[in-house]
């Protein structure tokens, strides 16, 4: 009965000073929810990171680190170091443990966005997420020679359609001087957003990039060598190198063995890389980072949680008549102190509560923006074990901290006469 | 928390045929070691009996007060409350003690904010099962009964005790104290926030509705006007 009495008091003293106190929970909650976030964008993050690419065996490029070919070949960011010869490719196609290869051919760009020179084979094997293809919003892949697939933002960014020509750029950088302007592209398709670099790339043939690379072999257009797109056709557009290959392998457990065969190749030197292990090295230097927010935002949740200690004994000045009516009536100061707690855990997990909705209200209005203008996939999922975790910390850290006043209150209702407050 | 679960009677449930309300005998208290103690006066008070006590200032009025309640123990001599020896109880005891059988009544500042004027009168019973047993028919309409023959409207019962008048919050700590029958109400000094009026009808409730119930009154006053509707009457004095 005294719990349920303690509890019903509680709850009217929380309801009598409900103004003040809705500031420190609002607070509070504010915190949760940033720390939640903070987590739960973490995994999010993590996920989608991890998920950029999947179902490759094995990277295949010129001799670098693992890093580095990584980085230019699935998030094309930084160049590569060489090229490999078609004929290295041609060799990788006829081995019998390799079940598909999709070349990669870098280094044009399109107003800032990676040009990336690929065949039929890329939405044949390409695949980001858990086993997803990169499926077409609209129009079909390319089939001709001067024909272009947007990624999502892309096309979203600069207003395409289907149909439009566009014009590439010689090299990187948002603005080029170079650009391949006698031989346009029209746009056959555009993909659907993927949450991955996918979204920021412009996907045409490795025959396109030969085509419009003749007469550019030193690295600028010389005047009267280059063609027209007629002329271009004609001519025999098998490319002399790639930059990459992504490989499937038959059986995975050759994977290690191919692997091995690459990196000692005869003819040039190569490097094959596991993704997944490239991932998560990548993952490791970056997750320091997120880490150390992970750690500022508690520190944010706990200066919230002093914050409501500093108020809690504030009032506690003004709640000494009632303590001593209670006193009085016959309730012991293990009641009393009772109170104080229950008030600062209530208080705890209405925070949480109000937090883990704040939070998931904010994700499902905030994620198909954030998919749309930065490319970042967050959907609403059910809480993971660490998410809870912090969430039930909360109380129980307000269970820990409302000890303070509590203890406070127990002792010196302990010392308090009849009404009276009695001095030290 | 044993101490506010727990609903074991305390040794003293042999009061229920205590002819006497209270016995004080050789106590001596001091709140202050340096201080010289406070001395009182041989006191015994029979059951449905009302004592009058005044004093000075610095008498040890409110200390008696606290002494009765088991809120303090005395440094010597012993107290008994109902045939019950209060230093031969725990504290926990001593609060369930006080919870079962007496009444308070302050000066002001009587009420629980943030309670209904009936939830105010009602925290007897929901801290003592005894009260409540004894709150007939119903600990509410006990309660209400109460409020009713105290005066106090009833659009008040149910809202926060915030809008009462001072002298309205005087008569609902009577409530309280009534509530259940406790065997001793101690008040300290409850009139004095009232005007003569407010206090007149007050102390004739009070006493009407302890004689009701067989309760006990200790009151506390610097009034001596009120002494005569007292059985007993006792002057504290100033310890040299």
């Amino acid at each position: 009965m005294s719990i349920r009495l303690a509890f019903s008091l509680a709850l009217a003293s929380l309801w009598y000073r409900r103004k003040v106190l809705a500031l420190v929970t609002l607070t509070l909650t504010l915190s949760i929810t940033l720390l939640l976030g903070v987590q739960y964008l973490r995994t999010e993050v993590k996920q989608t990171f991890t998920n950029t690419i999947s179902g490759t065996d094995l990277i295949v490029g010129a001799r670098s680190g693992q890093l580095n070919l990584l980085m230019y070949t699935v998030f094309h960011i930084g160049d590569a170091t060489n090229n490999i010869r078609w004929s290295t490719y041609q060799k990788l196609q006829d081995d019998q443990r390799i079940d598909w290869l999709v070349p990669i051919s870098l280094g044009d760009s399109y107003r800032g966005h990676r040009v990336v020179g690929t065949s039929e084979q890329f939405p044949e094997h390409f695949r980001y997420g858990r086993d997803q293809k990169p499926a077409l919003a609209e129009g079909e892949w390319f089939n001709e020679v001067f024909e272009v697939v947007l990624g999502a933002q892309v096309a979203r960014k600069h207003g395409h359609q289907l149909g439009d020509d566009i014009t590439l750029s010689h090299g990187g950088g948002r603005t080029s001087f170079s650009n391949h302007r006698d031989t346009p592209f029209t746009v056959t398709g555009v993909l659907a957003p993927t949450g991955t670099p996918v979204d920021q790339a412009v996907y045409v043939s490795l025959e396109g990039l030969e085509a419009i690379h003749i007469g550019w072999e030193s690295g600028v257009a010389i005047p009267g060598r280059t063609v027209t797109p007629e002329q271009a056709l004609e001519r025999d557009l098998t490319p002399g190198s790639i930059t990459a290959a992504l490989v499937g392998i038959e059986r995975k457990v050759l994977t290690f063995q191919v692997q091995r065969e690459i990196n000692g190749f005869r003819d040039e030197p190569l490097s094959a890389i596991l993704p997944g292990v490239a991932l998560s090295e990548l993952w490791r230097i970056m997750g320091q980072f997120e880490t150390a927010l992970l750690g500022i935002t508690g520190f944010v949740v706990i200066t919230s949680l002093i914050g409501l200690i500093a108020v809690l004994l504030t009032l506690q000045l003004q709640r000494r008549q009632e303590v001593a009516i209670l006193r009085a009536t016959g309730a012991s100061p293990l009641l009393i102190a009772a109170l104080h707690v229950i008030e600062c855990v209530i208080l705890a997990v209405a925070a949480c509560g109000l937090a883990v909705i704040t939070g998931a209200a904010g994700i499902a209005a905030l994620s198909p923006w954030l998919l749309e203008t930065w490319g970042i996939q967050i959907g609403l999922r059910p809480l993971n074990p660490m998410e809870w975790l912090i969430i039930a910390s909360v109380p129980l850290a307000a269970f820990l901290v409302g000890l303070i006043p509590a203890l406070q209150a127990w002792r010196g209702s302990r010392k308090q006469g009849l009404g009276h407050v009695v001095p030290e | 928390m044993p101490d506010m679960s727990s609903q074991t009677d305390s040794p003293a449930d042999s009061s229920a045929i205590a002819r006497e309300a209270l016995r004080i005998s050789h106590v001596k208290f001091r709140w202050d070691p340096t201080q010289p103690p406070l001395v009182y006066p041989e006191i015994t008070l029979d059951a449905g009996e009302h004592l009058f006590l005044r004093g000075p200032s610095g008498s040890g009025k409110s200390t008696l007060l606290s002494l009765l309640g088991g809120l303090i123990l005395p440094d010597t001599g012993t107290l008994s409350l109902l045939g019950t020896d209060l230093a031969g109880l725990t504290s926990g005891q001593r609060d369930r003690f006080r919870a079962d059988h007496v009444g308070v009544i302050f000066q002001q500042f009587n009420l629980v904010p943030y309670l209904t004027t009936l939830d105010n009168v009602m925290l007897p019973c929901r801290l003592s099962r005894k009260r409540r047993r004894r709150a007939l028919p119903t600990a509410e309409q006990e309660a209400e009964s109460l409020l009713t023959a105290l005066g106090i409207p009833q659009s008040h019962w149910h809202r926060r005790v915030t809008g009462l008048s001072v002298g309205q919050q005087q008569r609902v700590a009577a409530a309280r104290a009534l509530t259940g029958g406790p065997e001793l109400i101690l008040a300290d000094e409850p009139t004095s926030a009232l005007d003569s009026d407010n206090r007149d009808r007050f102390i004739e409730l009070l006493l009407g509705l302890a004689a009701e119930k067989h309760s006990s009154v200790v009151f506390v006053s610097h009034d001596q006007s009120l002494a005569e509707r007292f059985d007993r009457q006792l002057a504290l004095q100033v310890t040299p």
